[in-house]
């Protein structure tokens, strides 16, 4: 039940690749000439001090800016321009920085909007909410529950995640994108503003869920600790610039990461 | 319905052990007995992807035996043990029935225990094959598996994350259930080696090991038979007049013997339901869904869940606080005399009616207790009036005391003669004494074979006429004639007339004040009781605040006359209520102080647990015993302290002393 509309691609070879993209916010350079791939099956971070770019990229692999230069190419299909909900449609999930859920609604009901790609019955059938509707209803709500398991958060499953503390929203929003199924999840800062154990816990499920369901995973992370544990591969942006690539072990002993992180003398 | 079943069984009690004779002898054949006579009926619910599964007693005989088939073939043999990690789960339990059927022993171990304390019990139990919950067991036992050899193979439920491990030495248990199923299936000669081993099967056949918790040392295996678990099930179930309507919810730890009594042994016999929590996080919610008719939780447990609703009526809108108020306040007058059956004006039965329907109703409903029968609590002191609430909206809790060695119970109070302060009289067949010292010893139908490979420690607690030391201190409360659980033997001292001197029995008592937060009580070989407490500065600092008592600190705060006199008044109830046991009526306190600090695990004058450190209080507070016990009427003291970031200062004061007067002994008496 993979998302649909291009090609399969076999574990390893590329799921999307970035050419020489770059976007300004009027005189502001955010990205400026960047390239990197992401490999189906892997993890990939993106890493960088303040102000990088990362999640600006982020941004553009999600077709949410729209880049001045370059070129994405995902699951084969080259595009210049692309709108969130054809991302969403082509298997891209994302989570953000803040936590964006629906307050008010419970765990269940906001996982539950991550399948409404999925919903194919009309609006008029959804309306009746009987027969065929009912039943897609049924198929949906397994699909969310088998995610909750997952997940382990039964126990705040009818709680509006307003009242939920934020180490367990994040989690909601984690299950919220995993509730499409993604091809590429995308996850910005899934760690931040977390205590060491539930920073543990997280690391765990990015790993689960890069296991368990085969998804691809790009995330950019602060913490370099979880960077190292967790991913296959890195990017290193410094002021919108690709400064470095490779795997954690390479990227740490790189001169330029050393500086951009630790400043340099000038 | 609830009347009528209890009604029938009183005066049957003497039956009950011929009766038990005409059971079956092994849990095998007893689940055999329950396809048979429930098959259709649900022997154990579980809660998956948020919906109640069910598996009856038929499905549940078909499941066992293609189990145990299974682990045959994977050469689980009988006499073996099989150690069961894990939360309650069908699965889990199925493994010990499993286990039960080819003979071979369960070993159920605490899930939250270290890997250390795992492999203690795994090595001592001689496990060759363990089944498991997770991945997250699986991962505790790898990291010691190389100090335990004899392990073989685990067998796992939840799959998750264990994909790319080394499958040779794991299965899943849903791939050993379809083994043997098949197997079955396809060889009618291992069909009729399956039914020809649950036929060997003997009562006298160990038919679990149960490792203690270990608060006091190793932790030691209590082996438990087949015939002496089922008959001590059979007395609580007539007891009790739990059927196969009953339903319970399986949330506490599986290694505890509480939750193998209650749910595990009480449910094969009387074939009730066993529903098992989503998660253990879910509980409270599940609760309310199952709505369990058979419930225990331990006080600790009773006093969360009256703390939050007590919150959460604080948050309600006027009329419904006021409502609630007015209407517990109903319930405190007639409710325990309603649940009891005793007398009761019309009035009141007309108000405690209105105030059912209006608020115990509903309470009842959201906390999940809607229809609890009987609900036991057990493993501490209830306090009064904790114990008081539940039981005023109408909920059967009753008290029970039992442990480990006796397959939990000992006694157990009697609908309609409940007190939160006894644990209630001997159970059917169960045989108390006292000992010289206080200890109680007992011999019940449950008792345990003995300690597995420890026969020393075994020897220990059995006397030579065939009872087992309880370790605990007690007695036969006369008013009552129920057994009053005082303290640790141990801990038990005598007065230098020879009076009996129970600290803990003290403590707890004034504890129950929400006032009163830590108390050490003195006395052994001394001429009478004192006590050194810390008042609750939460507590007693909202009084202050609407006494417009003034302070700055703790010490100021303890030190106040009106504070000195509350906590008097506070003293005084404690004399009475100790002057009404005929045991007790001599070690009423005389003399006490409030300390001029709160005792802390930082200075090591209580452990990290929060039990008090007597030894080292002795001596730390040297200077304030001396003092209680030659008659000045205050003392001087300064003691170290740590503050929380490390550094170390130096408290002085002076600590005012508090005579009391002793309360008359027994003023019921005059009553009687």
């Amino acid at each position: 039940m993979r998302a649909t509309g291009g090609p399969d691609i076999a574990v390893g070879d590329v799921l999307l690749s970035v050419e020489n993209v770059s976007l300004a916010f009027g005189g502001v350079k955010a990205v400026s000439d960047v390239s990197f791939d992401i490999r189906k099956g892997e993890i990939r971070a993106i890493i960088g001090p303040n102000g990088a770019g990362k999640t600006s990229m982020l941004n553009v692999i999600n077709g949410f800016y729209q880049p001045q230069q370059g070129r994405i190419t995902f699951k084969g299909q080259t595009r210049s321009k692309m709108r969130p909900y054809e991302a969403a449609e082509g298997g891209i999930a994302r989570t953000f920085q803040n936590v964006a859920l629906f307050r008010g609604m419970t765990a269940l009901d906001n996982i539950m909007t991550g399948r409404s790609l999925k919903m194919r019955k009309s609006f008029v059938w959804q309306l009746l909410r009987h027969g065929p509707a009912m039943r897609e209803e049924v198929e949906h709500r397994h699909a969310v529950e088998e995610i909750i398991d997952f997940l382990k958060i039964q126990e705040i499953r009818r709680t509006p995640v307003g009242r939920l503390p934020y180490g367990l929203q994040k989690r909601v929003e984690l299950g919220r994108a995993l509730a499409m199924e993604p091809e590429l999840l995308l996850l910005d800062e899934p760690m931040a503003g977390m205590n060491l154990e539930e920073k543990e816990d997280m690391s765990r499920f990015v790993l689960d869920v890069n296991d368990h369901f085969g998804t691809t995973i790009a995330l950019i992370e602060h913490d370099m600790g979880v960077v190292m544990d967790l991913s296959d591969r890195v990017v290193v942006l410094d002021h919108g610039i690709k400064i470095a690539d490779g795997s954690p072990a390479e990227v740490m002993k790189d001169q330029a990461v050393i500086d951009a992180y630790l400043g340099v003398a000038h | 319905m609830r009347r009528g079943r209890k009604a029938a069984i009183r005066g049957e009690e003497g039956t009950v052990a011929r009766d038990a004779g005409g059971l079956p002898n092994t849990f095998t054949k007893l689940l055999i007995r329950n396809a048979e006579l429930y098959g259709s009926r649900p022997a154990m619910r579980h809660k998956d992807l948020g919906i109640w599964q069910t598996w009856t007693w038929g499905e549940t005989l078909e499941i066992v035996r293609a189990y145990a088939a299974g682990l045959h073939r994977l050469g689980l043999k009988r006499g073996e043990t099989i150690a069961i990690v894990g939360a309650n789960r069908p699965k889990l339990y199925w493994s010990v029935m499993a286990a039960q059927m080819l003979g071979a022993i369960p070993v159920p171990v605490y899930a939250d225990a270290v890997a250390e304390e795992l492999r203690y019990v795994l090595a001592h139990a001689e496990v060759r094959f363990a089944a498991v919950e997770d991945q997250e067991q699986v991962d505790k036992i790898q990291s010691v598996q190389d100090r335990l050899p004899k392990l073989e193979r685990m067998i796992y439920d939840e799959s998750r994350g264990l994909r790319d491990y080394d499958h040779t030495k794991l299965n899943s248990i849903e791939g050993v259930i379809a083994d043997g199923g098949k197997a079955l299936a396809a060889d009618p000669a291992l069909r009729a080696w399956l039914d020809a081993e649950i036929e060997n099967g003997k009562g006298s056949d160990p038919s679990i090991i149960l490792y203690t918790s270990g608060t006091t040392g190793q932790s030691k295996g209590v082996v438990l038979t087949n015939e002496r678990s089922i008959a001590a099930a059979h007395d609580t179930v007539v007891f009790d007049h739990l059927d196969e309507n009953d339903v319970a919810l399986a949330y506490l730890p599986l290694a505890w013997v509480g939750d193998h009594y209650l749910n595990y042994a009480q449910g094969m016999v009387a074939g009730f339901c066993t529903a098992c929590p989503e998660n253990s996080d879910t509980a409270m919610s599940d609760l309310r869904e199952i709505g369990p008719t058979f419930y225990f939780a331990p006080p600790r447990t009773l006093e969360l869940l009256l703390t939050r609703v007590m919150i959460r009526m604080e948050d309600a809108g006027y009329l419904k606080r006021k409502m609630f108020h007015y209407f517990l306040g109903v319930a405190r007058r007639y409710g325990e005399s309603i649940l009891d059956r005793r007398p009761v004006p019309l009035g009141g039965r007309l108000l405690y009616w209105l105030g059912e329907a209006l608020v115990y109703g509903p309470l009842k409903n959201v906390l999940g207790f809607s229809r609890v029968r009987t609900a036991y609590t057990a493993g501490e002191a209830i306090g009064p009036d904790l114990f008081a609430f539940y039981r005023s909206i109408g909920l059967n809790f009753k008290q029970l005391y039992g442990q480990t060695e006796a397959f939990l119970y000992v006694t157990a109070q009697p609908d309609g003669a409940i007190y939160s302060d006894t644990v209630g009289a001997a159970c059917p067949n169960v045989d108390i004494k006292i000992a010289e010292n206080g200890e109680v010893l007992f011999k019940s139908p449950g008792m345990f074979t003995g300690y597995f490979k420890d026969d020393a420690k075994t020897a220990e607690v059995m006397t030579p006429d065939g009872y087992v030391k309880t370790g605990d201190a007690g007695f036969f409360d006369e008013k009552t004639g129920q057994l009053k659980i005082i303290d640790r033997a141990k801990d038990v001292g005598k007065l230098n007339d020879g009076t009996l001197f129970a600290p803990k029995y003290i403590e707890n008592k004034l504890k129950f004040y929400p006032n009163i937060r830590e108390v050490v009580a003195l006395g052994d070989k001394r001429d009478f009781v004192t006590v050194m407490l810390n008042i609750d500065l939460t507590a007693v600092g909202s009084w202050a605040e609407r006494h417009n008592v003034v302070y700055a600190s703790y010490q100021e705060l303890a030190g106040h006359p009106l504070v000195y006199e509350m906590v008097a008044k506070h003293v005084d109830e404690v004399n009475r209520s100790l002057a009404a046991d005929k045991m007790m009526v001599g070690a009423q306190i005389r003399r006490f102080l409030i300390l001029h600090k709160e005792l802390d695990a930082d200075d090591g004058e209580l452990t990290r647990t929060q039990k008090v450190r007597r030894g080292f209080i002795a001596e730390r507070y040297a200077p304030l015993i001396t003092a209680l016990y030659d008659g000045s009427s205050e003392a001087d003291i300064s003691t170290q302290v740590t503050f929380e970031d490390g550094r170390k200062g130096t408290i002085s004061a002076r600590v005012k002393i508090r005579d009391m007067q002793p309360a008359a002994p027994a003023p019921l008496e005059k009553a009687a």
